[in-house]
């Protein structure tokens, strides 16, 4: 059943992969980022409530669930490099990490950025933002614990195994303006219930949305190529392809 | 037979499931500690059989009463009444309030218990809902009139 799968276990043929994907990623992130940033900062009606500084929204709410999507699938990464130890896979966990922190870093400050005007803080001690910290703690010990290891191989397990026990933080951050009494507001697109959001300003969100995720994967893969070439740079195919992209 | 693969891969999941165990019973026993909120009707009837004793510190959520906040002329000082479903609860501040607040908004205040139904606060912070939508159909929907958040807050 999983046959198909198999020759990408081999770095060559996931280079490959990567390189056919490459611009798909790059084309759909630069056309829905700059059609949703441009719909929802620029024509987007204001909010009834919060007047124009509801607009950081598009760049808030899709940093801040990506960050939770990088997560699981750097966790799927290290889970498929525990248990079936194919390389490429925790150079993949490995590659998303820097972008999901940067991510989780940005849905933090744009969320601090707009909770000063409108809550009257920058910063609660609230479940919700308490757990996206943690996210964020939990990216950058991942980096550290990998970067920690000479040996890559078992620098991917060490880092590995953080990485999928941090994944219990990905409920406790969605549900966590359910369970607890937070200042953050509950879930706007985020739930089986119609989205509590007027149509005109849903769209240019989910469009933003799927511009972050397609930008994520994009950079993903630009840093998976790199790892690849890095750690398998005396390999013959590595050197046969910096021979052909020099002619 | 177990092969090395499947023994790998059934202890890996059992590490998370029993991670996953410890953190959630963790944070049900912290549940009753991690927010000592209380809305107005449970600080004057209780909250789970208990009333909060004046001078205890603790967090208060509900609506600012319409017609209920008086602003001090020389200050910073304003007092207002919140409401959830029962009794009304006075909050008296002194400082900047965020661009939200306004009568009928929903807050939360924190602070100390002065008497049975006076909070001294120390911060207060708006909350808003998950609702979004222009001007023009919140008037027609709920019949809210457009109120410009920045209009509050001319002092600053």
């Amino acid at each position: 059943m999983w046959k198909w799968l198999h020759p990408y276990a081999k770095t060559e043929e996931a280079y490959k992969l990567s390189q056919t994907l490459l611009p798909w990623f790059g084309i759909s992130a630069l056309i829905a980022l700059v059609a949703g940033f441009a719909w929802g900062l620029l024509f987007a009606p204001a909010d009834y409530q919060q007047g124009d500084s509801f607009r950081i929204i598009y760049i808030h709410v899709p940093s801040a669930l990506m960050s939770m999507g990088a997560y699981s699938a750097m966790a799927i990464a290290a889970f498929i490099g525990l248990v079936w130890q194919i390389r490429p896979a925790f150079m993949t966990m490995i590659a998303i990490a820097p972008v999901g922190a940067v991510v989780t870093f940005v849905a933090l400050f744009t969320g601090a950025a707009w909770g000063k005007p409108m809550w009257g803080t920058w910063w609660v001690w609230d479940a919700r933002l308490t757990s996206e910290l943690i996210l964020l703690f939990l990216y950058l010990g991942v980096i550290a614990l990998y970067k920690s290891f000479d040996d890559k191989q078992q620098a991917g397990k060490a880092a590995g195994v953080m990485a999928i026990v941090g994944v219990v933080n990905l409920p406790i951050i969605h549900f966590s303006v359910e369970w607890w009494n937070t200042l953050h507001q509950g879930a706007t697109i985020s739930k089986f219930a119609k989205p509590s959001i007027a149509t005109e300003m849903l769209w240019p969100l989910l469009i933003s949305l799927f511009g972050m995720a397609m930008y994520i994967g994009y950079v993903t893969l630009l840093r998976l190529q790199n790892e690849i070439i890095r750690r398998e740079a005396h390999r013959p195919w590595v050197i046969a392809l910096m021979r052909e992209d020099k002619e | 037979m177990i092969t090395r693969r499947q023994k790998r891969l059934l202890s890996f999941s059992a590490v998370i499931l029993i991670f996953g165990a410890a953190v959630a019973t963790m944070l049900y026993a912290l549940n009753q500690n991690i927010d000592l909120f209380y809305t107005p009707s449970e600080i004057i009837e209780g909250k789970e059989g208990h009333t909060p004793a004046v001078g205890q510190r603790l967090r208060i959520g509900g609506m600012v009463v319409p017609g209920s906040v008086v602003r001090d002329e020389n200050s910073l000082a304003v007092r207002f009444d919140l409401v959830d479903t029962g009794p009304k609860v006075t909050v008296v501040y002194e400082g900047l309030l965020p661009d939200l607040f306004r009568e009928g908004q929903g807050i939360v205040a924190t602070g100390r218990l002065e008497g049975s139904n006076v909070i001294v606060a120390e911060e207060v912070l708006a909350k808003h809902d998950e609702e979004y939508m222009p001007a023009e159909l919140a008037e027609k929907m709920k019949g809210i009139k457009h109120v410009n958040p920045n209009a509050t807050s001319a002092g600053y």
